[in-house]
């Protein structure tokens, strides 16, 4: 297998983006990408493009030919391919680009990730949202996402004495790191005593304690680390992947507490790169809900089971903290167009990696991670980058 | 929306009935029922069993703002219930948000589920209410 890194990244605003489509978010996105690699369309040898809904939200399938055109790319006729893993596309179409090359079969390969949220009504976007988890068995008792989120919050607190101010830290942090990052939805501080007063969706989880609905789309270009150095001043190697699934219905987990996917996506990562969690330096974690944060730093290794909310208290995960997690404000506050997040996340750790990302870079970063769930863990993905 | 009428149909001996499958080789219990066992990995040992439907709260929340199918019944309290055989489900209880905790234990009730609009077909399924003293 050959080493594989990042030679280019790019990345649209995230917001709600009513004056552009998913077609010119993703010709951005591409665009920004291969100008940073230098690289021409020529060179491209394959796409991948996480999107987990194109049909709910702007009746548009066929997405990976879509990019190829949007890209100026349709007259090279570049194998183009989408994949879906529901949050989790664009972690997943990172791991297919990352295949396509240490495989030997490409050389220079993007994934991209693009969603389109804004569109439809926000009932609309729920309801597609929910098609993530087990429509049947789930939904169809009014199963919502929060709701599946929030059955898990209330088992934390109850077996391990996390409190609600403990959540609400998580958004009070990532709100407080988006302000420092050009691209985020929101640029807005957060107290604790905001997130607790905001209206409740499904108790114990406030507005905002949950991501945000989203437009965005972001792009990353891959080469065989041989090569790298002839692109980029600063390749990013891509040193661990690793990609686990789960039951689709959280009721039919092992444990309801921990994501097994992440756990075992996790393991396979830090195996793969030889190194243990304390060795990293930044991480983009998969926090659709403040609840989500902290079962994700418990379950990759980075805090004891059941310590992830006391630790988020303490400052561990903050800027200037021992782990800075979610520096771009996380699906909390940078925003979760949703098949766009995990390329996101992989931007957001080259950045730091390459000592590039402005008032929010964390010092001297050498060892970075991303993180990135599908539906309620029926998929994860952890990605490990090193400089 | 579309009809679920012909996936609602398909599961009516699941849902109004709780019928599920037990693996007679690794005697685990399965709901909704599966075609394969996921510890031995065969379907050949699987064969129906109707759950008894009373079972355990494991966790649960109130929802506030539900889909539009759902809204007309919110605030509503949704749970995992552990049965007592042993597989997990989730289900809407019958009770106040106030009445439910971790722990407690609760009996099946056939009620609506919901209703596609004032013409459409309604479905009726399995909730959960809190057991009383005598039960």
């Amino acid at each position: 297998m050959r080493s594989v890194s990042i030679i280019g990244v790019g990345c649209t605003k995230f917001g709600e983006r009513w004056d552009v489509s998913l077609r010119d978010m993703i010709a951005e996105a591409g665009v920004m990408a291969i100008e940073d690699a230098e690289i021409a369309g020529e060179q491209i040898d394959a796409l991948f493009v996480g999107n987990m809904s194109g049909g709910r939200f702007v009746e548009q399938e066929h997405i990976g030919a879509l990019i190829a055109d949007c890209a100026g790319l349709s007259r090279l006729h570049i194998p183009s391919t989408r994949v879906e893993a529901a949050c989790a596309s664009g972690g997943l179409a990172l791991r297919q680009a990352i295949l396509a090359v240490a495989s030997g079969y490409n050389d220079i390969v993007i994934a991209a990730g693009v969603e389109k949220m804004t569109d439809v009504s926000s009932g609309t976007a729920a309801d597609a949202l929910a098609a993530a988890a087990d429509r049947e068995w789930e939904c169809f008792f009014g199963a919502t996402f929060p709701a599946l989120y929030a059955m898990m919050a209330k088992l934390h607190m109850r077996r391990y004495g996390t409190t609600h101010d403990q959540m609400a830290q998580v958004a009070v942090k990532n709100h407080h790191h988006a302000c420092m990052n050009p691209i985020a939805q929101y640029h807005m501080e957060v107290s604790i005593e905001d997130v607790n007063k905001s209206p409740m969706v499904a108790d114990p989880l406030h507005v905002l304690d949950c991501s945000p609905i989203s437009d965005g789309a972001a792009a990353v270009v891959l080469a065989s680390t041989d090569v790298a150095k002839r692109f980029a001043d600063t390749p990013i190697r891509i040193v661990g992947s690793g990609q686990a699934s789960d039951t689709l219905a959280l009721h039919d987990r092992r444990d309801l507490t921990t994501l097994d996917a992440t756990v075992h996506a996790g393991r396979a990562a830090f195996a793969q790169a030889g190194i243990e969690p304390r060795q990293v330096d930044v991480a983009e974690v998969h926090d659709c809900f403040t609840i989500a944060e902290i079962l994700a730093i418990e379950d990759l290794g980075f805090v004891e089971k059941g310590q992830g909310g006391r630790a988020t208290e303490e400052g561990f995960t903050a800027l200037g903290g021992s782990l800075p997690v979610n520096t771009s404000g996380g699906l909390k506050a940078c925003g979760h167009p949703v098949g766009a997040t995990g390329i996101k996340q992989a931007y957001e750790i080259a950045l730091q990696l390459r000592g590039e990302a402005g008032r929010r870079q964390v010092d001297e970063a050498e060892i970075g991670l991303a993180h990135n769930v599908g539906g309620s863990g029926g998929t994860a993905l952890v990605h490990i980058f090193m400089r | 929306m579309t009809t679920q009428a012909p996936r609602f149909w398909r599961s009516i001996p699941q849902r109004y009935n709780l019928k599920g499958t037990h693996c007679t080789r690794c005697n685990e219990y399965f709901f909704p029922p599966r075609n394969l066992c996921p510890n031995c990995r065969r379907g050949a040992h699987l064969e129906e069993y109707t759950f008894k439907g009373t079972g355990t709260v494991v966790t649960y929340t109130t929802i506030y703002n539900a889909t539009e199918f759902f809204e007309r019944l919110t605030p509503y309290v949704l749970a995992i219930i552990q049965l007592d055989e042993g597989p997990r489900v989730t289900g809407q209880m019958v009770s106040s948000p106030e009445g439910v905790r971790i722990g407690m234990r609760v009996r099946p009730v056939f009620r609506i589920l919901g209703k596609e609009g004032d013409r459409g077909i309604i479905y009726y399924g399995t909730k959960f209410a809190p057991q009383t003293e005598q039960e």
